[in-house]
């Protein structure tokens, strides 16, 4: 089984982002950056399912070269080797993002390749979409659960949509994007980040992969949510109700 | 948090620790405060996961990874919220256990570090008793050889994990009339018939972590249980404990800076005279004060740690290769300065918090307590300067 994961380098969910005099980008000194959280359920599957089948575990990232330390992380959790492939700061749209991938998933060949179902830094969730479209294969979003039928070469992947769970049978290869409940990701071990050291991740560029840069989005602007204010004490029933009535405006 | 000797994978390793620490440790540590002591659960938990054996050899079971390592457990500990259950796993991992690693027979490696890095078994280090603290020469507990066995008759106090440990790392004299000279280590289970916990002792602070007093009554262990030579105790103390003792000076900094990112946001929040307390000027000071001050006890802990990790990495073949002085000498002022410091943070964060800084709901009035320990246990600062005025030979 041949697995291929997507790992995106995202900003600490938990650190506080300040957004740059400039309006349109945010401040990176200091702050921490985490592998995608969902990326990091991705990454948990593909090891559960090598477990069980066998094969390789192949991690990929598009991003800076600092991204590098996201896919060690995800090798120090076990997958065997990584792909970096580096955009030198420049804007990566979803679109540039899934031609990378679909061109470096065609170099390596797959059964399954997943990721998660967003990124939670930009909330696009649209990666995987367009890279099925490209690849022409089927994609299989919000898994819950997933399993291999047997030798088939198909998967059942059980996902959460509104109101209940649907289960979907669907052909290899295939796209999965992972859910918050699919698994509970484990820690990497030390012996394995210290195995992750030695274990090789090949760097190329957008360019050599000859994807074209020019993105079709572009951010116009970035604005920091409202502050948030002091509460206040209100005298009366009458007074808290006129007060969410009129200001607040939420009854 | 990247500045010092780290690399890239202790940052991965810093990571993971922090979410174990936060999703399966800090939820239920107000609890075992009020219990006075921690669960064995968590001690398997953190065997399983491989937290228990970082620095100790491959081949016992450990990751075999550098200082380094423990260095970044030791900053992430603190995270639970208490400092009771950090020092009961350190000393476990860090104080009782590596000198087995270094000395220990092969089947003392099995019978006692072997389990213990597993976390199915709890050790303690005995060393101190009721007239021997700072003057270890002094202890009285004594190991009468009878044939194939020793004798053990005597008490330990202070002994933290004491009164659940399986086993003890314990410190006895072989030979009274030699003084510090006459000093010894036995591996002890605790149960040997003739060994009793004769009390829990309630503390000041550190309630999650527990302390005991021992009692040894002809309790016989087999000759096999001696750790390394006979009479050569004190000489093993000063050198295998000088790790721990910087482990103590990066846990005084570590808790140190947490206080205060936490007592600068309540300075911001907190009202006094219609603007927050943080812009009066005098409190503003303070807290940069102690921002500083952290900062600078860092960054020497942090550059006597890497020293120490290239001492340990070099010398870790040979056991009998000696701490060299100088680096004894910063390790005793690395623990010094930054415990000393951090009483002194505990101590100004409690003021800005004025009369909540008194009540138990906030964390700072545990961490005051807490912190107290810190420039008692493990050598206290007086014994600190003594080191250190010896090797500057004043
Ligand atoms: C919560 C807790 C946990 C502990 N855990 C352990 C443990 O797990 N294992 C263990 O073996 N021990 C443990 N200890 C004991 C601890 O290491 C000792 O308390 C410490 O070393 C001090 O010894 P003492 O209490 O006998 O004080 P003393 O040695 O009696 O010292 C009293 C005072 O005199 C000062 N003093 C002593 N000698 C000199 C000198 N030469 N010059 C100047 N001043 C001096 C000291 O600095 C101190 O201020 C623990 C203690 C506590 C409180």
């Amino acid at each position: 089984m041949k697995l291929l994961v997507a790992v995106k380098r995202v900003p600490d969910p938990e650190a506080k982002i300040r957004v740059k005099p400039d309006g349109n980008s945010i401040v990176t000194e200091q702050l921490k950056f985490v592998i995608n959280p969902f990326d990091e359920i991705a990454v948990e599957e593909a090891l559960r399912i090598k477990e069980k089948l066998g094969g390789e575990v192949v991690v990929l990232s598009i991003g800076p070269s600092e991204a590098a330390e996201q896919v060690r992380t995800a090798l120090a959790m076990g997958a065997d080797r990584g792909v970096l492939v580096k955009t030198d700061g420049a804007y990566a749209d979803p679109g540039i993002i899934a031609r990378a991938l679909a061109e470096v998933a065609k170099q390596e060949g797959f059964d399954v390749l997943l990721m998660g179902k967003q990124a939670v830094d930009t909330d696009y969730g649209q990666t995987c979409g367009m890279l099925a479209q490209i690849l022409g294969v089927p994609c299989a979003s919000f898994a819950y659960k997933v399993e291999v039928e047997g030798e088939s070469k198909r998967l059942v992947v059980v996902r959460e949509v509104d109101g209940g769970l649907e289960t979907k049978l669907i052909g290899m290869p295939c796209i999965v994007t992972a859910d918050l409940r699919l698994n509970e990701p484990r820690y990497a071990s030390l012996p394995g980040i210290m195995k992750a050291k030695k274990k090789e991740i090949r760097q190329i560029s957008l360019e050599e992969l000859g994807v074209e840069v020019t993105p079709k989005l572009r951010v116009e602007s970035l604005e920091e949510p409202p502050k948030r204010q002091g509460g206040r004490k209100v005298g009366s029933v009458e007074e808290l109700v006129r007060a969410l009535h009129d200001e607040a405006k939420v009854i | 948090m990247s500045r010092g000797c780290f690399q890239e994978e202790h940052g991965i390793f810093r990571r993971n620790f922090r979410q174990f620490i936060e999703k399966e440790v800090a939820p239920y540590t107000l609890d075992w405060e009020e219990k006075g002591e921690w669960p064995k659960s968590v001690l398997r938990r953190m065997g399983e996961l491989g937290f228990l054996g970082l620095r100790h050899k491959e081949e016992h079971g450990g990751a075999g990874a550098d200082y380094l390592y423990t260095v970044v457990m030791a900053e992430e500990l603190p995270r639970c919220g208490v400092s009771g259950f950090p020092m009961g796993i350190m000393v476990h991992t860090d104080m009782a256990t590596p000198i087995i690693g270094k000395l220990g027979s092969p089947e003392q490696v099995e019978r006692f570090l072997k389990p213990a890095i597993r976390g199915e078994k709890l050790a303690a280090l005995a060393i101190t008793e009721p007239q021997a603290g700072s003057d270890v020469g002094a202890i009285k507990t004594s190991a009468k050889k009878d044939g194939g066995e020793y004798v053990i008759n005597g008490s330990k106090l202070f002994i933290t994990n004491g009164a659940n440990a399986d086993f003890l790392t314990l410190a006895v004299k072989t030979a009274p009339e030699q003084g510090l000279h006459g000093i010894s280590f036995f591996l002890f289970p605790t149960d040997t018939p003739g060994f009793q916990v004769t009390k829990k002792l309630k503390k000041m602070g550190n309630h999650s972590s527990d302390t005991a007093e021992l009692v040894f009554e002809d309790a016989r262990v087999p000759k096999e249980y001696l750790l390394g030579e006979e009479n050569m105790g004190f000489y093993y103390i000063m050198q295998n404990f000088q790790g721990e003792r910087l482990i103590a000076a990066v846990a005084a900094v570590a808790g140190s800076q947490l206080l205060l990112d936490l007592t600068i946001q309540y300075a911001k929040d907190r009202q006094a005279f219609g603007r927050p307390i943080i812009k009066f000027q005098v409190n503003r000071h303070k807290i940069v004060d102690m921002a500083t001050r952290i900062a600078v006890a860092r960054s020497f802990v942090y550059d006597v740690c890497g020293a120490f990790n290239e001492f340990d990495s070099a010398q870790s073949a040979d056991p009998a290769h000696a701490v060299p002085f100088e680096l004894v000498k910063e390790i005793s002022m690395a623990k010094l300065f930054a415990t000393e410091a951090a009483k002194l943070v505990a101590d100004e964060c409690v003021q800005l918090h004025g009369g909540y800084g008194y009540i138990e709901e906030f964390p700072v009035a545990r961490a005051y307590r807490d912190t107290r320990l810190l420039s008692i246990g493990g050598g206290t600062s007086e014994i600190m300067k003594e080191i250190i005025g010896k090797i500057m030979d004043l």
